[in-house]
């Protein structure tokens, strides 16, 4: 890709603890200005701890994440705050403030950051609710809202200081096909309108493949496969064939790894001696 | 809306706080019936203080006009050196008497004074002459029994008995 | 045989090292706390809007409690003042168990059990929920803008309701002693105040309140922040504060009676 790339993940190692079973293992990609990209791979593969790395909430074993040119390796707090400030993050289930109304919780960053008067908060706030159809829904709490209606709600306070970068931890987990539709929809509408870039954790493979521009294949801590999603679902590498077709049979086996069947249940010859 | 019904709240909370704050110092504490600091000070020598701590009431008549402000040692006198500190309010005659009295029979120790005749008033650094010391009731029913055993020695126990719940000399 | 001997052995050492471990992350977490509590004093109204949550929703438990306690001593203490002739002093019995020890420990006590556990589970749902992290992302730290506040509202709201208890326990102990009883009403006012010290009981009491506060919201927010993010953590991290809390304390409580007995009369 020849875009300046606003994300940079170069060679990055992870394990939670020292000595702990590697959960990355030399991943490199990048996410260029303005573009979306999907990080996808199977529950588990590490995904998830990959966003984590470049929302800076984690640091790298080895390896280095750049956001526009900065590290973050050795990046302190503060700066690492100041450079979140241009981020948006919606979390896999909203993450709505429960003790808050849509309102506030859409107003929570404008008004952290900013001594913005409150008319222009409040102007600011519902043009953001309307962009994602949830202004009529301002007064409820969030135990009000449904799976659907909260993702929007989190999708409005992820962009309402419009952010540099969005980023997406499984979206579309837990939805109905059409909440689902309407997120995707969402998603890549306010990528473009605010000239953002755009990085999606998912492991929804229909939805991803619809809206965004790249897909990095995750598995097992490492990059399997990449490729514009017309590419991913012709893709003959047999590991991107049954992840795209969802498909039972392939590289990764239906069973957890285990002893032969016939050890465990004590068919095998000398099985009961051993 | 909801903003100030916090703040009504929270100014209710702390109010009611320091109300009760109030009242435990002034309706059950003793900040109401002391003015520190509009006290003076007068010494007086005694013998023996018997139970008597620093911050005992002083009484005049029953009524408390002061507080034990210090108590210590004098090693040439062997005596204890008790520092009194008295209300401003009231003033007493040069002549006046302290003694070392206890409320009930096992309660406190406090100090009486009782008020002499000269025209004269004591004034801060003075002391007062005429000391009673404090009644020890160990000494007081060893000498009872003592004088009553030499007397009539049959009759001595159960009188001496009988005799414990008000002995002589202890009640003022 | 070894065996056997040596598992409780070593499932104890592990409690121990847990335990010392678990005491380490706890102090540098107070101090983390103190070091973000500037947002909290600025922004004072975050800190009014915990004290409602912590304080003012626990004043029933405390005013109702207080008034009981102060009822069974008044009943307690004239049952044996009474053996010894000495109702009058009723008054001075319920007023100094209250305000030094009873009025303190019952009300840090029932704060715990009712605004700890409350904070724990609140910080700990909201950790399950991502919303800690979510305000990580959104470059507003959890520290000082969920935890700080509810930390100085728990120091603030503690000596309140201690004292309200203290109010709330004389006044029990007036009506039973008093109008319910028959001693005297004036010598049970004018024998308490004569014999309860506004510096060395009423705000030796306080002190030790304040203490309190400090470690129940200590612990009450570190055991919600430190809480594995599933709901059976959540839920063991709310027992926990209320179990340390309570011996906390305790502890706490003989160790600044006895510095306060030395320092006094």
């Amino acid at each position: 890709m020849p875009e300046e790339a606003l994300v940079d993940v170069r060679s990055v190692n992870f394990s939670y603890a020292a000595g702990r079973r590697a959960v990355l293992e030399g991943v490199t990609l990048k996410v260029p200005r303005g573009r979306m990209v999907a990080i996808m791979g199977a529950s588990g593969s590490g995904k998830t701890t990959l966003l984590r790395l470049i929302g800076g909430q984690l640091r790298p074993t080895d390896g280095d994440v750049r956001i526009a040119g900065r590290s973050l390796r050795l990046m302190e707090p503060g700066r690492l705050y100041d450079l979140r400030r241009r981020m948006g993050m919606l979390f896999q289930f909203g993450a709505l403030f429960t003790d808050m109304s849509v309102f506030e919780n859409v107003a929570f960053p404008v008004r952290e950051h900013t001594g913005l008067p409150e008319r222009i908060v409040r102007d600011l706030v519902l043009m953001k609710l309307e962009a994602v159809g949830m202004r009529g829904a301002q007064r409820l709490m969030p135990a009000e809202l449904s799976g659907g209606m909260a993702r929007r709600v989190a999708l409005a306070r992820a962009v309402v200081l419009d952010p540099l970068l969005v980023m997406y931890d499984e979206p579309f987990a837990g939805l109905d096909p059409i909440a689902m539709a309407v997120i995707g929809e969402l998603m890549r509408k306010l990528n473009d309108a605010l000239g953002a870039t755009s990085i999606v954790v998912s492991h929804d493979v229909v939805e991803c493949l619809r809206i965004v521009d790249y897909v990095y294949l995750v598995a097992d801590g490492a990059i399997v496969a990449e490729g514009t999603p017309e590419a991913m679902r012709r893709s003959d590498v047999p590991y991107v064939r049954q992840f795209v077709q969802g498909a039972l049979e392939g590289p990764v086996p239906f069973h957890y790894p285990a002893h032969p069947y016939e050890h465990d249940v004590r068919l095998a010859p000398g099985a009961g001696h051993a | 809306m909801e903003r100030t019904t916090i703040d009504l709240w929270f100014g209710a909370f702390v109010a009611a706080g320091f109300a009760a704050l109030l009242v435990l110092a002034l309706k059950v504490g003793n900040l109401g019936a002391e003015r520190s600091g509009e006290t003076y000070k007068v010494q007086a020598r005694f013998d023996n203080i018997g139970g008597l701590k620093v911050r005992a009431p002083v009484r005049s008549a029953g009524v408390t006009v002061g507080r034990v402000a210090d108590i210590h040692f004098d090693n040439q006198r062997y005596q204890a050196d008790v520092a009194l500190a008295i209300d401003k309010r009231f003033s007493f005659p040069k002549d006046t008497s302290a003694a070392i009295l206890t409320s009930g029979l096992l309660g406190e120790n406090y100090v009486g004074l009782d008020a002499g005749g000269d025209d004269a008033k004591l004034k801060a650094g003075d002391r007062i002459a005429i000391t009673q010391s404090a009644v020890v009731l160990e000494r007081l029913i060893g000498q009872f029994l003592f004088s009553k055993a030499q007397e009539e020695p049959a009759a001595s126990a159960p009188a001496a008995a009988a005799a414990l719940p008000q002995p002589p000399g202890l009640k003022k | 045989m070894l065996e056997r001997a040596r598992r409780p052995v070593q499932a104890l050492g592990h409690r121990v090292i847990d335990g010392v471990w678990r005491t380490g992350s706890m102090a540098r977490f107070f101090a983390l706390v103190l070091a973000s509590s500037g947002t909290s004093l600025q922004r004072f109204r975050l800190v009014m809007r915990e004290v409602y949550f912590s304080g003012v929703l626990s004043l029933v438990i405390i005013v109702v409690s207080g008034l009981f306690v102060g009822m069974v001593l008044g009943l307690q203490g004239y049952e044996t003042l009474q053996k010894y002739g000495a109702t009058e002093s009723i008054g001075v019995l319920v007023a100094l168990s209250l305000v030094r020890e009873l009025g303190p420990v019952v009300a840090a006590l029932l704060f715990a059990s009712r605004a700890g556990s409350a904070i724990t589970a609140e910080i700990g749902l909201m950790k399950v929920t991502e919303q800690l992290s979510a305000m990580d992302m959104m470059a507003v730290s959890p520290m000082s803008r969920v935890i700080a506040p509810r930390f100085w509202a728990g120091v603030i709201s503690m000596p309140m309701l201690a004292a309200l208890f203290e109010c709330m326990g004389v006044f029990g102990g007036y009506i039973v002693a008093v109008v319910l009883i028959g001693v005297d009403n004036g010598a049970f006012w004018s024998q308490m105040q004569s014999s309860v010290d506004f510096r060395y009981d009423v705000l030796n009491g306080m002190v030790k309140s304040f203490v309190f506060g400090i470690a129940i919201t200590v612990i009450a927010t570190f055991e919600g922040y430190d809480a594995p993010p599933t709901a059976e953590g959540v839920s063991r991290a709310t027992t926990r504060t209320v179990v340390s809390s309570a011996l906390t304390i305790l502890a706490l409580d003989l160790i600044l009676t006895s510095l306060m007995l030395r320092g006094g009369t």
